[in-house]
């Protein structure tokens, strides 16, 4: 996607913004700090999932939003993966205006209270930041994005976007993440009768399975997907395309085009000696379990989850630091250790999560790998013999490859073991779709510009096409499809 | 929300019930299975679908209660509704004619075991069932597996019902009398274990159905996994049957008893609450 930076200077030069811009000198704007999220007391949050961060109050947006020079080419939009038009829902806070500011988000990003709790900002329109080339630093343009969209749901008053009158294309989505969700919400803006098919009980893929209330409370995804609802896209919950029925039957029921959105839910195992003792559990199953099912209300909820006093999650993702800071929640006091074979540096998690993680005792045991898990008589996992590791030179992804020390393997008693090392992309959708291109790892081959697959009427994005990702890049994906879907259909 | 049709109470434990979906009905394969959840606070368990009726649009699935929620499915009536079903899942029975076919089960596993005997039973098998528990109230459809059976075995631990026995001696006697080509065993794992190392010593080609603990039931945790072969396998996408010759019955074992402590906590909580 490229930026209209046309569109941005019309709405730059507005009279508001500019008497807004004059009211306090740049100079000033720079000399105030950048606001800190208020957060839940580590070391009582990490015996309960409330929400960590509380979010911005109105005057500490207000004075955030101050920090933003609203500048003439605003480096930040380029970092966003759907350059979001971040100085525009900034000032629209500044001037105290939050509803419109929430508007403003929606026009390019369908989940703003999403985004603004799991992006990576500082990877992204953060890192582009002015501030940052004058080494402060930068706006907190994920805090701000996060209150205007809360203040939005909160009041009630959330804006329900226009839909065009319907033009009768049955446009069938598989799998509600962010990316189906997306897609979905664009198509039906468009006029196009959209319903998304989901194979669990709830809709929202790894924001309700995966990411844990703590960070994400399901009462936002939900009101997410109401507001889908009530622009009209249809809801299948319990329904596996490819085994409930297939893509012929969809087509015999009159759906035209298709969007794949169907993740990478295959749980990576490292096929260690031992992996199938009791008691290890893959992550998507220890997410699942507490996230999806509620298992850490058990029993009052009737899913189980073992609770246990020493927990090693292996891995350093955030799917490792969620199943880490999850366990640390269901008691783990005698110790709840991340083992991550590179250095903290090369690790992908989020920052935030990993700086949250440390202060609610979390204990990172970098450069070790484990090569064995040894059991008790009853099965059950009791110890891991881990390997040192040192970092030799980069590999394809520039991060410097481990290597094992030789003679350096002990051994850690641990109760649970959770193998948080990463997805792949479920076969079943390659597998039922006949004919469709798919690389060697298993994700679907599209074609980058327009998210159409070898097969013309078949678009795909998200985490089935990029592997293991981001919600915001599946959520890219699913407006890009959605407008060259758009197009085939119009050209047809 | 999928409606209850119609129920039938086999025995005190083992329930049958008639649920509409359209979708399974018309789709399903013998073998296969569904993951049921009930209400907001259910869990998801996977159950056989026993039969279906394409035009009515309707599966069959026998529950036998073992715990919190199969004893919530087989309270549940008529007319009442579950609130989620999903499937069929799973890998349908490679059903063939194959000859004289033993299908064997025990305690939980015979609810399971009827859609699949029926199935090589009605490909033109000579089909011998042979039921097994500790005790005469233990045995579970014993009329509706008779049925179609060719011939038909029951053998108790303790004796007090049929012969007195392990269900291999049941087999076994079979195996010295006439020519087997194969046998289907569904049940504790011990007992498949010991169906499996007795038939592999005959050389006889031997399925099992495994009934692992389950999640999701599409692939997506590793809940259910086995070592078959050597190999980690997924029950809910790569089975549930397997060659018996090949499953690590003892990992399987103690991994279906992971969760005792809870399932009893959980049990006895519901038990309490009923009343
Ligand atoms: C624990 C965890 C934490 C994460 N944290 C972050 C984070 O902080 N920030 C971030 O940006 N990203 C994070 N990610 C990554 C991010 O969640 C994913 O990249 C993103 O959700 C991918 O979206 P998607 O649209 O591809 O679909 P997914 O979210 O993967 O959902 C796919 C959906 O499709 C359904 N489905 C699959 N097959 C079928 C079928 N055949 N029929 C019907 N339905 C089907 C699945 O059940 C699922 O609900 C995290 C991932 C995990 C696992
Ligand atoms: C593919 C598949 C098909 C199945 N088909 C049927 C069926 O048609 N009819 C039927 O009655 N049951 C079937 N089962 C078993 C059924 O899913 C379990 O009995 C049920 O999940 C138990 O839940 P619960 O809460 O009632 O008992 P729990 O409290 O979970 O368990 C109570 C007792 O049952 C044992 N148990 C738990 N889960 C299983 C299991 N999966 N297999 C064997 N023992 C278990 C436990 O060890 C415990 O002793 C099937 C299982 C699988 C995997
Ligand atoms: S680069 Fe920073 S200061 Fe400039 S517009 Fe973007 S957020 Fe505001
Ligand atoms: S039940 Fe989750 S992968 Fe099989």
């Amino acid at each position: 996607m490229s930026v209209d930076y046309e569109a941005l200077k019309k709405d730059r030069a507005q009279e508001w913004r500019e008497n807004l811009r004059k009211s306090i000198p740049a100079k000033e704007r720079t000399q105030v700090e950048r606001v800190k999220m208020p957060e839940n007391e580590p070391l009582k949050r990490n015996k309960n999932f409330n929400e960590v961060n509380k979010g911005l109050s109105e005057e500490q947006a207000i004075i955030e939003a101050k920090r933003c020079l609203d500048c003439p080419t605003p480096t930040c939009i380029s970092g966003c993966p759907v350059n979001i038009d971040i100085p525009g829902f900034i000032k629209q806070i500044e001037k105290g205006d939050f509803l419109e500011s929430a508007k403003v988000l929606k026009d390019t990003n369908a989940l703003p209270a999403v985004c603004g709790r799991v992006c990576p900002q500082e990877n992204q329109c953060e890192l582009q930041c002015i501030y940052n080339k004058m080494k402060k630093p930068s706006v907190a343009i994920g805090h701000l994005e996060r209150f205007a969209s809360d203040y939005e749901r909160n009041t009630g008053k959330i804006s329900i976007p226009e839909v065009l009158k319907s033009n009768n294309i049955k446009i069938a989505v598989i799998g509600s993440g962010p990316s189906g969700l997306t897609f979905a919400g664009e198509m039906c803006k468009l006029g196009y009768e959209v319903t998304i098919f989901e194979a669990l009980h709830e809709f929202g893929g790894v924001l309700v399975y995966g990411i844990p209330e703590f960070r994400l409370p399901k009462k936002i995804v939900r009101a997410e997907i109401n507001s889908l609802e009530k622009m009209g896209v249809k809801f299948v919950k319990n329904f596996i395309v490819g085994r409930s029925a297939g893509l012929d039957e969809l087509k015999d029921q009159g759906f035209q085009g298709f969007f794949v959105g169907s993740g990478a839910g295959l749980p990576r195992f490292m096929n260690v000696p031992g992996e199938n003792l009791v008691n290890i559990y893959s992550s998507n199953e220890y997410l699942t379990r507490v996230n999806l099912m509620k298992a850490y209300k058990f029993p009052e909820y009737d899913t189980p989850i073992i609770k246990a006093k020493r927990v090693a999650v292996i891995g350093g993702g955030n799917t490792a630091m969620d199943s880490v800071r999850t366990a640390k929640r269901l008691g783990a006091d005698r110790g709840a250790i991340i083992i991550y074979r590179r250095s903290e540096q090369e690790m992908p998690a989020r920052i935030e999560e990993v700086h949250h993680a440390k202060e609610e005792g979390i204990e990172f045991l970098i450069l070790t790998n484990p090569v064995e898990y040894i059991g008790d008589s009853e099965g059950k996992v009791k110890q891991i013999k881990v390997q040192k590791m040192e970092l030799g030179k980069p590999d394809e992804s520039g991060r410097r490859r481990p290597q094992p020390i030789p003679g350096s393997e002990y051994l850690i008693d641990i109760d649970i073991v959770v193998v948080g090392i990463g997805t792949s992309p479920n076969p079943l959708i390659p597998q039922t779709i006949k004919g469709i291109d798919v690389t060697r790892w298993g994700t679907l081959v599209v074609n980058e510009e327009t998210m159409q697959t070898s097969i013309p009427y078949i678009f795909a994005g998200g985490d089935i096409v990029r592997g293991g990702a981001t919600v915001i890049l599946a959520m890219g994906d699913g407006t890009k499809a959605a407008e060259s879907a758009h197009k085939y259909f119009i050209n047809k | 929300m999928y409606k209850v049709i119609e129920k039938t109470i086999l025995s005190e434990n083992v329930a049958k019930l008639i649920i509409e979906n359209k979708t399974i009905a018309k789709n399903r394969k013998p073998g296969q299975f569904v993951i049921i959840k009930m209400g907001e606070i259910g869990e998801r368990i996977p159950l056989t679908i026993a039969d279906a009726d394409p035009e009515k649009g309707t599966i069959t699935i026998i529950v036998q209660k073992v715990g919190t929620s199969s004893h919530k499915l087989f309270n549940l009536n008529a007319g009442d509704h579950i609130s989620d079903l999903v499937g069929p899942l799973g890998q349908p029975t490679e059903v063939e004619k194959v000859g004289t076919v033993i299908a064997a089960g025990g305690g939980v596993g015979v609810a399971p075991l009827y859609p699949i005997a029926k199935a090589f039973k009605e490909a033109g098998n000579k089909l011998i069932t042979i039921l097994a528990a500790r005790t005469k109230d233990l045995i579970i459809l014993e009329n509706e597996m008779k049925e179609f059976s060719d011939e038909f075995m029951i053998m108790t631990d303790d004796g007090s019902y049929g012969k007195k026995g392990l269900i291999t001696a049941g087999i076994e006697e079979i195996i010295n009398r006439e020519k087997v080509d194969m046998v289907i065993c569904l049940g504790p794992a011990i007992m498949m274990k010991f169906i499996a190392l007795l038939t592999r010593k005959h050389n006889i080609h031997t399925i099992a159905s495994l009934n692992t603990i389950m999640v999701d039931g599409t692939g997506m945790c590793g809940a259910c996994r086995v070592t078959v072969g050597g190999k980690t396998k997924f029950v809910c996408v790569d089975g549930p049957e397997f060659n018996a010759h090949e499953v690590d019955f003892d990992e399987m074992l103690k991994r279906l008893n992971a969760y005792k402590k809870e399932e009893e906590t959980s049990y006895s909580k519901y038990l309490k609450d009923l009343k």
